[in-house]
């Protein structure tokens, strides 16, 4: 099980937060926090496994991220979940982020973290893997947004039409 | 309303959207907080609108604040409000609001079921797919019950991309509703084989998730994973799967054996590194699973070691770590594949990277021989020197005590080095693991007697020096050590050099500075110390001496009077008082030392940590029943602790397990623990127990800064433990040198021997003898400690629930007596119907939810009881984990009820409280442990569940019966009555909710039910007078159990109670083994004037169609101030039919097939001039009689109950006026004549 997925930033700005589980809102910041701590003092060439974290887990529960530019991909993940199944995850996530934004970059994520989390909740569910396949994430995301789009054009020519009767 | 929505709109229009609220955030980076609190203002004032779209946008903009960290549990409704739009766009925005920021407590949450169904059911799979994913975030128990139907059926819709979900979103519902996994089990695992891989996938993961938990339940599917990991492609999957098979092995070696050759073909095919690892991972599992020593084991071992170094060897970091994590799983089992990689995992140490040093370090600890120990200790070290950072080296701080402590120190030669170590240790600033390390101390001084005169010199220094250990707030973890040494250094004051100085150093004020248990100990072992000093001085006739020492401890001690800490002051001023004394007796010239030694005399020996509970618990012990009356139902939550003290209770009660009492056991655990902590001479190893050491205020809490130091903290006078590496490498040349020596000298001597085989070659282990003879004292344990040794899983693991026996499906769903279809139990709280079996009930459940409107309004009324509920079914919860070894060995229809009578027989047989005030106290317990607790019974594992609330309840009001006074006993069965009504209420709303019409054939307004009581007199004379009650076992067709109660009704003191029966041929009282036909039972009590007692005997019968009469004979001797004689009483026992039967509830359904399967045979029988109302006329056949009701109308009711020989007897009894026919049907019509006989004869007595 996946018990957190968090993204921020170098400066530990949280850019997504979905926790699997109910922390409060301060909880919730603190283990963006502790993480971010935890993760943004390690180097670059070390391992991206990491185990501690007080708040967020416990023996049982591991850290595994990913430091993409200027943006840290974190899961907190239990051991019924291979590491490097997880990283190829996160790996499968951002492909798709920089399909779907076409080139994301952290400016993406900033403005527009209701389609990041749309496109997240396609992958994992519940705190459970979904669906690994990129192309089907992408087909489901995209018939969504269409769907979004055409609800939009039924609605703007109403809008305008009372728009001109004032 | 045209303008409103333009008007709408145009707002809209000068709204700002997420885009704008981030930019504004990113544009007041100064005042953010500010900026945003008006934000919050705009959205209030959006959310006040009609207009769902401003609405939308509002909820879109919480959600991103509530990533801010901003509590939006305010808008919650608003939330609700833009989930139910029809519009996909907003729908969506409110189900991701939703799963961002509703939980279990969310209160609106109930309002939400309606509108989720809606979602689910809608013909745009999208709507459905985001309706699934948000309720993954939020369900909670209620959604899952009423939404457990509807997600079934979305398993098999025809679009994959909704399959997958909703597989996938079972796991959840499974957690917070585990009835709901035995009917949906079946097509999640058809789910196993769809054609779809996402689908498959989905269900692979909810079936591993399911099995990691309780692995058992799921080995049938072995066969189908096997066929599954060889034919998917899909790594995923496959890695799923194989984690799963790693799971599963440990329970079945064969299944190992079968997975080895497969996993070695993926190892040696597969390009995916995940996938590798996994399989090795899997591979190892097995072998650890499989008894080790088959050639071809070792091959694979071999291949996975192997394989393991290749990837701790590669340059990516994470092969490396995950090599390491793996490896250290072969260590537990082959520690010698992995030994010979030594030099490679010493080379980890070196990584940089943190996580990988983590788990070298792991891996040393089985590395370490006698030969490297103090070599692998010294450059952990050194590591802890380097290290920066507090989490690292703390980790090496504990791996250094846990490698050394390892296996009862069985690698340490040198215990001077050991303590020296540990010395070294404590000048570690900022660690955690102060009471580790002082732990460790205590442990090594107390358990090596030889080492007792160096600890003791060392921890003198420590104490002298132990400024430096608290000089700074930083340092505070590590002041713990002083604890240590100063109880070191007064216990065994004997062997210290100059015991004057430290106890000056003891006393020094800045001592007061030191957390309040260090001070207490200080206090207490100065007076050790002054005890010992007294001796020496007195010795050498020097009385002043003597006399300044005293005025020292009369100085310095009024210091510690003044402390605020309880402990301190008490013992401070206790000693204090003492020396005064002993000064006036000094005075005097009094020699007092010996006295004083006195004190403290006497060796302490260590005890195990676990030697308090292996006390075994005296049989007729029951810890967990109740001593007071349990706090009645009726009061509140929090008044149940207040009550478990109130003493104004009555003494005997309906006992019953509620969860104050596990918590107030944690509790009292918990402040034991505490107590303990404290106390010097109660000696703990385990860690896990040492962190209450610590419970100072808010230690954790302390931000640990890493200050830099660049003088090292060095304490004075100290050895280096290096210094003994050097000594010990000397030492042990030494040694080898003269074994080689005297090896000469004896082959020399043999000459004839045959040369060259004894050479020495390399130092093997046994070869290092350690420098001191050291005596490690074992810790005690108590006698007749039970060998068990496992640590209980945590009873709040909500996965416990889910611990269902699959694989009988079927088996379980035959033994009931209604057909069980695939359907889920709904347990509901709205329909009213009569109560039937689960199939149709969750069709009225639907039926009834057609009408949202009302139901939401409903919602409200019901939400208090709803809660009550909630809270029930958690308690049944926690005790159904309690039970669950009963549910395991259940195999018979609701067994398990009489399982506790037949316990509580068993121990009452064989307690004989030894004296008169405790018989009182075991009847009490034997009571408690008869009469099982209501939420025990109900608490069942589903397959059982509608099966046996009623004999339960009618066990445990007849056994709490013995009451002394009459009345007493009768006002609780009142009581027990009502709480029976309630009791069913709850149980059987699982089934259908009906029971308030007919449960029990009482309706809750009409007129209470009268006292009732199954006791008859048995035989009475002036001494002694027996009543007795007899039940079925139902575990056991052929037995049943005589509850006697026996109250001495004279002046004297009964004992020797024996009881006997004169077998037929029939029926026989079971005797324990190897005694002869003919001998009496001893009755395990003795009975003071005025007590009763209740005691069982088990009787075995052949045939139940027949009532039948024992004669037996009580005899016992009546005990006077000054004479005892001997006394018989005869009775006869009757074993009437309606004892043969057991009260089985039966739903309408099951009960119609059962009569319309024409095997019964009918009779019937007619009451004349019964004047009762018809619900007392149901209960007392219940009550008596054994059965339930079945339905009730008016004044005609359909009754059931069955034989423990498996009998069904059904009753329909109509009333008219005064006058009561009763129908019934039996397969066996002897039996029924007999039983309707005695129902008639009850009625006719009243």
């Amino acid at each position: 099980m996946i018990k957190a997925i968090l993204i921020f930033n170098n400066h530990g700005k949280p850019r997504l937060s979905k926790f699997y589980e109910h922390y409060s809102e301060d909880t919730e910041q603190q283990i963006i926090r502790e993480t971010f701590h935890l993760v943004s003092k390690r180097d670059e060439n070390v391992c991206n496994f990491l185990e501690g974290g007080m708040l967020i887990g416990g023996s049982d529960y591991k850290l595994i991220y990913r430091h993409y530019a200027t943006l840290y991909f974190v899961f907190c993940v239990d051991s019924s979940e291979s590491e490097l199944g997880i990283l190829d995850l996160i790996q499968v996530f951002v492909e798709t982020l920089d399909k779907c934004f076409e080139n994301v970059c952290e400016l993406d994520l900033i403005f527009h973290v209701d389609k990041v989390h749309n496109i997240l909740a396609e992958m994992v569910m519940g705190g459970m893997v979904l669906e690994t396949n990129m192309n089907e994430i992408i087909t489901q995301v995209d018939a969504q947004n269409k769907m979004e789009k055409s609800e939009v054009n039924l609605t703007l020519p109403v809008l305008f039409m009372f728009e001109c009767m004032t | 309303m045209a303008l409103k929505i333009v008007k709408g709109s145009i707002d809209r229009m000068f709204d700002k959207n997420l885009q704008d609220l981030v930019r504004g955030i990113r544009n007041h980076k100064e005042d953010e907080a500010k900026y945003i609190s008006t934000c919050i203002d705009e959205i209030k004032q959006e959310l006040k609108q009609d207009n769902i779209a401003v609405k939308a946008n509002a909820v879109c903009k919480l959600t991103y604040l509530q990533m801010l960290g901003y509590d939006v549990s305010w808008a919650a409704f608003n939330i609700v409000e833009v989930m139910s739009s029809s519009k996909f766009t907003y729908k969506r925005i409110g189900y991701l609001a939703a799963s961002q920021c509703f939980h279990e407590s969310t209160d609106v949450i109930m309002l939400t079921t309606n509108q989720i169904r809606k979602d689910l059911s809608s013909p745009n799979q999208y709507d459905t797919g985001v309706a699934l994913t948000g309720l993954s975030c939020f369900v909670t128990p209620d959604l899952a019950r009423d939404l457990a139907n509807d997600i079934m059926t979305l398993m098999s819709h025809t679009k994959p991309y909704i399959r997958k979900k909703a597989v996938l979103i079972m796991y959840k519902v499974f957690l917070k509703y585990p009835e709901s996994l035995r009917p949906a089990f079946p097509r999640l695992k058809e789910k196993l084989e769809d054609p779809d891989p996402g689908v498959q996938s989905a269900a692979v993961n909810v079936i591993c998730e399911l099995a990691r938990r309780n692995p058992k339940n799921y080995l049938s599917l072995a066969p189908l994973f096997f066929k599954l990991m060889t034919s998917s492609t899909n790594n995923w999957v496959l890695i799923k799967i194989i984690k799963l098979f790693g799971a599963l092995t440990p329970l079945e070696p064969r299944l190992g054996k079968k997975l080895i050759e497969p996993l070695t073909n993926l190892i040696h095919s597969t390009s995916a590194m995940s996938l590798l690892y996994e399989c090795v991972n899997t591979v190892i599992a097995v072998l650890i699973s499989l008894s080790s020593g088959m050639p071809n084991h070792s091959a694979s071992i071999q291949l996975c070691v192997q394989k393991l170094r290749i990837l701790i060897e590669d340059s990516d970091q994470n092969l490396k770590y995950l090599g390491l994590l793996a490896m250290s799983k072969i260590l537990k089992t082959h520690p010698k594949s992995v030994q010979s990689h030594k030099d490679l995992i010493l080379q980890c140490l070196d990584d940089k990277d943190e996580s990988i040093r983590l788990r070298a370090l792991d891996l040393l600890y089985g590395m370490v021989s006698k030969k490297n120990l103090m070599e692998i200790v010294k450059k952990l070290m050194l590591h802890v020197d380097k290290a920066e950072g507090t989490t690292y080296r703390d980790e090496l701080l504990t791996k250094i005590i846990d490698i050394c402590s390892q296996s009862n120190y069985q690698y340490i030669t040198n215990f001077e080095w050991y303590i020296s170590i540990l010395v070294e240790l404590t000048r570690l600033e900022g660690t955690r693991h102060g009471h580790l390390i002082a732990s460790q101390m205590l442990d090594v001084a107390i358990r090596v007697k030889a080492i007792r005169v160096f600890a003791v010199a060392q921890m003198a220094t420590l104490l002298d020096n132990a400024h430096l250990l608290t000089g700074n707030m930083q340092r505070k973890g590590i002041c713990e050590v002083l604890y240590a040494a100063a109880w070191i250094c007064g216990e065994f004051s004997e062997h210290l050099e100059n015991p004057m100085q430290t106890l000056e150093a003891m006393l020094r004020p800045k001592v007061a500075t030191l957390p309040g248990h260090i001070q207490a100990v200080y206090v207490q072992n100065a007076a050790k110390l002054f005890a010992t000093v007294l001796k020496s001085q007195e010795g050498n006739t020097e009385s002043t001496a003597a006399q300044e020492t005293s005025q020292l401890m009369i100085d310095r001690l009024p210091l510690f009077v003044q402390s605020a800490n309880l402990e301190v002051q008490e013992r401070a001023s206790c000693i204090l008082q003492l020396v005064k004394y002993i000064q006036k007796l000094q005075q005097k010239d009094v020699e007092v030392s010996e006295e004083v030694s006195a004190l403290f005399a006497g060796e302490l020996n260590p005890v195990a940590p676990k030697a308090q509970k292996k006390v075994p618990v005296p049989e007729g012990l029951d810890l967990d029943a109740w001593i007071n009356e349990p706090p009645s139902e009726s009061e509140s939550e929090d008044e149940q602790p207040k009550a478990i003290f109130a003493k104004e209770e009555p003494k005997h009660s309906r006992p019953r397990h509620t969860e104050v009492d596990e918590k107030e056991l944690a509790r009292r655990r918990e402040a034991r623990k505490q107590e303990q902590a404290n106390n010097p001479f109660y000696i703990k190893a385990s860690p896990s127990s040492q962190k209450v050491y610590q419970e100072g205020p808010g230690v954790e809490h302390i931000p640990v800064v890493q200050i830099d130091l660049s003088v090292p903290l060095k304490v004075p006078g100290l050895p280096m433990s290096d210094q003994y590496v050097k000594l010990e490498e000397e030492r042990r040349q030494k040694e080898r040198a003269e074994k080689k020596k005297k090896e000469k000298k004896k082959r020399k001597e043999k000459r004839s021997g045959r040369g060259k085989k004894h050479d020495s070659g390399p130092e093997s282990e046994e070869d290092i003898t350690p420098a001191h003879m050291v005596d490690i004292v074992t810790e005690e344990m108590p006698e007749n400690a039970l060998p068990s040794d496992d640590d209980e899983k945590d009873p709040n693991d909500p996965h416990k629930a889910l611990d269902i026996d699959l694989d009988n499906l079927v088996e379980t769903a035959k033994r009931r007596p209604l057909a069980d279809s695939e359907k889920l139990p709904v347990r509901s709280h709205r329909a009213a119907e009569a109560p039937k079996s689960p199939t149709e009930d969750g069709d009225a459940e639907s039926a009834a939810l057609q009408e949202p409107k009302k139901k939401s309004s409903k919602e409200k009324r019901e939400k208090k009881k709803d809660k009550e509920r909630d809270r029930k079914k958690s308690k049944e919860e926690k005790k159904k984990k309690k039970h669950k070894h009963e549910e395991k060995e259940e195999d018979l229809l609701g067994g398990q009820a009489d399982e506790p009578a037949v316990q509580s027989e068993e121990t009452s047989e064989v307690a004989a409280p030894p004296t008169s005030t405790s018989a009182e106290e075991a009847a009490t317990v034997a009571a408690e442990e008869a009469a099982p607790v209501p939420e025990a019974a109900s608490g069942t594992a589903p397959d059982s569940e509608p099966d046996e609330p009623k004999d339960t309840e009618m066990e445990e009001s007849k056994s709490s019966k013995h009451k002394k006074k009459k009345q007493k006993k009768e006002k609780e069965e009142k009581e027990k009555k009502k709480k029976k009504k309630h009791h069913h209420h709850h149980h059987h709303s699982d089934g259908g909710g009906g029971e308030e019409s007919v449960q029990n054939g009482t309706v809750e307004d009409e007129e209470p039910l009268p006292p009732m009581s199954n006791y008859c007199l048995l035989a009475e004379n002036s001494y002694i007078k027996m009543v007795n009650d007899i039940q079925g076992n139902l575990q056991d067709g052929s037995q049943v159990v005589v509850s006697v109660i026996f109250e001495n009704k004279c002046e004297s003191f009964l004992k020797s109670m024996e009881f006997n029966v004169l077998d037929s041929l029939n029926s026989k009282l079971q005797r324990p083994e190897g005694s002869g036909p003919h001998d009496g039972l001893t009755v395990p009590f003795q009975l003071p004037p005025g007590v009763s007692n209740e005691a069982r005997f088990v009787f075995t019968v052949q045939s139940i169609v027949m009532p039948q009469k024992l004669k037996g004979t009580l005899t016992f001797i009546v005990k006077n101030e000054d004479s005892s004689t001997h006394e018989k009483l005869d009775f006869k026992l009757h074993f009437t039919c309606t004892s043969y039967l057991i009260t089985t509830p039966c739903y309408s359904d099951a009960f119609a097939k059962l009569l319309e399967s024409g095997d019964l045979k009918g009779s019937s029988v007619r009451l004349e001039g019964v004047n009762m109302p018809f619900h007392h006329l149901l209960a007392r056949i219940c009550f008596h009689h054994h059965f339930s009701v079945v339905e009730r109308i008016d004044s005609c009711a359909s009754m059931y109950s069955r034989s423990i020989q498996g009998h069904h007897v059904c009753l329909l009894v109509k009333t008219s006026g005064q006058t009561v026919s009763i129908d019934a049907k039996c397969d066996e019509p002897t039996l029924l004549g007999n039983v309707l006989d005695e129902i008639k004869q009850t009625f006719s007595q009243c």
